[in-house]
């Protein structure tokens, strides 16, 4: 059980999304409508932060546990891909009001129809995968 | 004590989600939440219709373990941590939801119009469920990424195909919220 670690920082991930309220639909809905900043914060302090703690990772002020150089490694490219397949997740994001993490921590709140939105997750998964040759990347 | 059952601040909750990111790199992983959808199709055999799918998704355990961690994480704050359901909205949202059809807007932490047991059980409430989920889980992995790996990950990295792909949630998510919503409610 080596792996039991990422089970707390989960944990850890499930809380703070859900005491943050960005697993919220509504939460999700000001965003979309600009009538709150609080999605903004979150997302853009993560990202502030963020930013730092990647030049920590390339200078090797930061390493693994074990000692190794963290490598982040870098995103596919592809354009189009990048823009249609964020746009059609957008699209659900905004519908369902949760993306993949928030999903799950609402399962954990007792969210049944959370359920469906995960089924059609895995769908949406498989499905792209059964026909990504046929799609612009 | 007071301050953990208070709904948290962005200036508390961004910080902490960087903590998790580091945390998983710190411990030689990384931060992507939706590659566990391929991971739990390949568990649920779909490497038989797929070849993308026979991948061993033994690999994957840490992250289902961290998602499985989500869950109950999810269920400790909604069981000992959140002592009031209601979301603090801005009162214009309320009244743009209540012309959505959308009654006591933020009254609980999910809106029964989409969420109830009785919308779930008619055609139109279940499928606009499904198709939320098919839409997310699609485009998520067309684009490479979702909110944790491309929004987060991705944009701290400094990485195009993410400020791209983060463009797209927004396009998406406008348009959804501003010329679908009316439409469909």
């Amino acid at each position: 059980m080596k792996h039991i670690k990422f089970l707390f920082v989960g944990i850890l991930f499930g809380i703070i999304l859900s005491k943050a309220e960005v697993i919220s639909w509504y939460r999700i809905y000001e965003m979309f409508k600009f009538q709150s900043f609080h999605m903004y914060g979150v997302i853009g302090s993560a990202v502030a932060l963020g930013v730092i703690v990647m030049l920590l990772f390339k200078k090797g002020i930061i390493k693994t546990y074990l000692g190794d150089d963290i490598k982040v490694d870098s995103k596919r490219k592809g354009f189009k891909g990048n823009l249609f397949g964020g746009i059609i997740f957008g699209l659900g994001w905004a519908l369902a009001g949760a993306c993949p993490g928030p999903m799950f921590i609402l399962l954990g709140r007792g969210a049944v129809a959370i359920i469906i939105v995960i089924i059609g997750a895995l769908l949406g998964a498989f499905l792209y995968h059964a026909m990504k040759r046929k799609l612009p990347h | 004590m007071d301050f953990i059952v208070q709904p948290w601040p962005w200036y508390v909750a961004g910080p902490l989600i960087t903590l998790v990111m580091l945390l998983l790199y710190y411990f030689g992983k990384n931060f992507g939440v939706s590659s566990n959808l391929e991971t739990i199709c390949a568990i649920g055999g779909a490497g038989r219709f797929v070849d993308f799918f026979k991948f061993d998704w033994r690999k994957k355990t840490w992250n289902l373990l961290f998602t499985l961690g989500a869950v109950i994480g999810g269920f400790i704050a909604f069981q000992w941590l959140t002592p009031s359901e209601a979301i603090a909205l801005n009162s214009q949202t309320v009244q743009d939801l209540a012309e959505l059809n959308f009654q006591n807007g933020g009254a609980q932490y999910l809106p029964d119009e989409i969420f109830s047991t009785e919308a779930i059980f008619s055609v139109k409430g279940f499928l606009i469920l499904l198709i939320a989920g098919v839409l997310v889980g699609f485009g998520t992995r067309y684009a490479g990424g979702c909110t944790s790996g491309h929004a987060i990950v991705g944009l701290s990295n400094l990485e195009m195909p993410s400020l791209i792909s983060v463009i797209g949630f927004f396009i998406g998510g406008l348009v959804m919220t501003w010329l679908l919503f009316p439409l469909i409610f």
